[in-house]
């Protein structure tokens, strides 16, 4: 199964649940999709054996052809071209990759080209595969790069696959879940917690998949999360308790199933009720 | 007028806890929570909405049934695979427009969607520029863009010499739209490798965009190592660091209070510490 990890509020434990639960599966495979900051290699050390380039399709326009009607600037929804009389100009940040741009122009004088904004690694960590993104500093577009993780996604007879989602809730998680078989949201019993799990919720009512809830840090904040996943009949998949050791094991890049191997039957546990529950 | 944003790459490291504190500690500044995909500020600091303002994202793309001859051009064009069986998905549609000019049938058109809404507000702290993005919403970049430009028409029309910006996780789009042009970033992280991680990555991102970094080490009682390791970085790169804040649970028990550290318990080494650190800051722009 896909079965993706997000959280809405930043720092609950992503990473740490789906490191932790790669380690508790057979043959799983970790899509780590937070390009932005990825941070899933640090807790695994994989071994790079690949690496590959992530492009975008952007405009070239050919000068000679163009005579600065206008009308890509007049499509392009994302303000990325600008025409003066005398000029055109191009901002590739502000691209969308949409293709546009080239259809509309009546001179035929748009083609595309690639432009680099991050890298996908692919390595192996103990039996694990693990592919994670990384865009360029400067770029404000990860979803390109999350796609491009996607795409090492193994088929389904060779094992699960965990996605790592992003913090938030806009375009790049909703990138990272998709097409997901169930989701993990991840958080904390904090009022942040509670307030952008809230969110994370509607994302995932809307985008009609399944999902429960792992409660981490367990025993700091209030007990408000409980009410809410009670009233909204949201599973508790599991509760992570606050320790100063999981804590430090963090710190160090360490996860915690390796030194608390009690964990891993808590976690393998979990992947299998969820399977149990999506049966029913 | 001044601009400093608080930022740190790695979700959680308490970005909004620093950023209410120096709210309090600020004279008269304008306030501006620029993670308007989990926006956590306003649980801290109360605002009373004096002003709401609807968010006009991307449009959306729709199917005239009565005229779609499905040839499935559009289905082929589009590049963020947001039309299958002649449905558009408006959650992945992006609104660029190419199905609508590649129809024969001129059967699809472009709508408006309003995809959030931004607030400006007031605190017993200073006036406070907010927004929220619905659940699902694209271009958060473009809001995070409306939410500074409201702050900053606030901080004008009231006289008000500093705006302190909360900004997001990441170093994506609408982190860039938080740091552009402003006077200072101040980068919350804790020791951890992945703190140390996604600082670098913010470090650079501010070196991009020519802003002047800051940091600050929360929970640096947590790993001493990698404390020193912030340190000795910081060091090589000449970049400041404007405080140490110690782990305290504490911290939690003020946000569950829904006040900021430093009016919850003035007293706690956190707080000390919190207030120094704006000394620091304050110092140096």
């Amino acid at each position: 199964m896909i079965l993706s990890i997000a959280s809405g509020k930043g720092g609950t434990g992503k990473t740490t649940v789906a490191a932790n639960l790669a380690l508790s599966l057979e043959n799983a495979q970790l899509l780590d999709c937070d390009v932005e900051e990825p941070n899933a290699h640090l807790l695994l050390h994989p071994k790079i054996t690949e690496t590959k380039l992530v492009y975008v399709q952007i405009p070239v326009v050919d000068e000679n052809k163009c005579n600065y009607c206008g009308e890509c600037s007049k499509f392009c929804k994302f303000n990325a071209i600008f025409v003066t009389p005398q000029k055109i100009m191009f901002f590739p940040e502000l691209c969308s990759s949409c293709g546009g741009c080239a259809i509309v122009c009546p001179k035929n004088a748009i083609k595309e080209k690639k432009r680099k904004i991050g890298v996908t690694k692919r390595g192996l960590a103990k039996e694990i595969e693990l592919v994670y993104g990384q865009l360029n500093v400067g770029e404000p577009m990860a979803t390109p790069v999350i796609k491009a993780v996607k795409k090492h996604m193994q088929p389904p007879e060779k094992g699960d696959v965990i996605i790592d989602s992003p913090p938030g809730t806009s375009c790049p998680v909703i990138e990272a879940v998709h097409g997901s078989d169930y989701c993990i949201l991840v958080t904390e019993p904090t009022p942040f917690g509670l307030y952008d799990l809230k969110i994370a919720v509607e994302v995932l009512s809307k985008m009609k998949i399944p999902f429960g809830v792992v409660i981490n840090r367990a025993g700091i904040g209030d007990r408000k999360i409980y009410a809410f996943c009670k009233e909204k009949a949201i599973p508790i998949l599991l509760e992570i308790p606050y320790e100063r050791k999981i804590a430090e094991l963090y710190s160090v890049g360490k996860p915690f199933v390796l030194e608390m191997p009690e964990w891993k039957e808590k976690l393998g546990g979990l992947l299998k009720e969820i399977k149990e529950s999506l049966q029913v | 007028m001044r601009e400093i944003t608080i930022l740190s790459g790695k979700g959680g490291t308490g970005k909004t806890t620093i950023t209410a504190s120096f709210a309090v500690l600020a004279n008269n500044p304008v306030i501006a929570d620029c993670d308007v995909d989990a926006p956590d500020l306003h649980m801290l600091l109360h605002p009373k909405t004096l002003r709401t303002q609807e968010f006009t994202g991307p449009k959306l793309a729709e199917i005239d049934h009565e005229k779609c001859v499905e040839c499935s051009l559009c289905q082929k064009i589009c590049r963020f695979e947001a039309i299958t069986d002649f449905q558009i998905d408006p959650i992945l549609c992006e609104g660029c427009g190419t199905c609508a000019v590649i129809c024969p049938e001129t059967a699809i058109i472009l709508k408006d969607r309003i995809s959030g809404e931004a607030f400006i507000s007031e605190t017993k702290y200073g006036l406070m520029s907010h927004a929220f993005l619905f659940p699902g919403g694209a271009n958060s970049g473009k809001l995070v863009t409306l939410v500074r430009q409201n702050a900053k028409e606030a901080a004008e029309e009231n006289h008000c010499e500093l705006i302190l910006i909360d900004g997001s996780p990441g170093i994506g789009c609408p982190v860039i739209a938080s740091v552009t042009g402003v006077n200072m970033g101040v980068i919350v992280t804790e020791p951890t490798v992945s703190g140390i991680h996604d600082m670098k990555r913010v470090l650079e991102l501010l070196a991009h965009f020519d802003v002047r970094p800051f940091v600050c080490i929360n929970k640096c009682d947590l790993n001493q190592q990698n404390t020193k390791k912030i340190e000795r970085f910081c060091d090589k790169l000449n970049i400041n660091i404007v405080g140490r804040v110690p782990f305290n649970p504490i911290v939690t028990k003020a946000m569950v209070s829904e006040k900021p550290i430093v009016e919850y318990s003035p007293e706690s080494v956190v707080s000390q510490r919190i207030k120094e650190m704006w000394k620091n800051l304050l110092g140096r722009t």
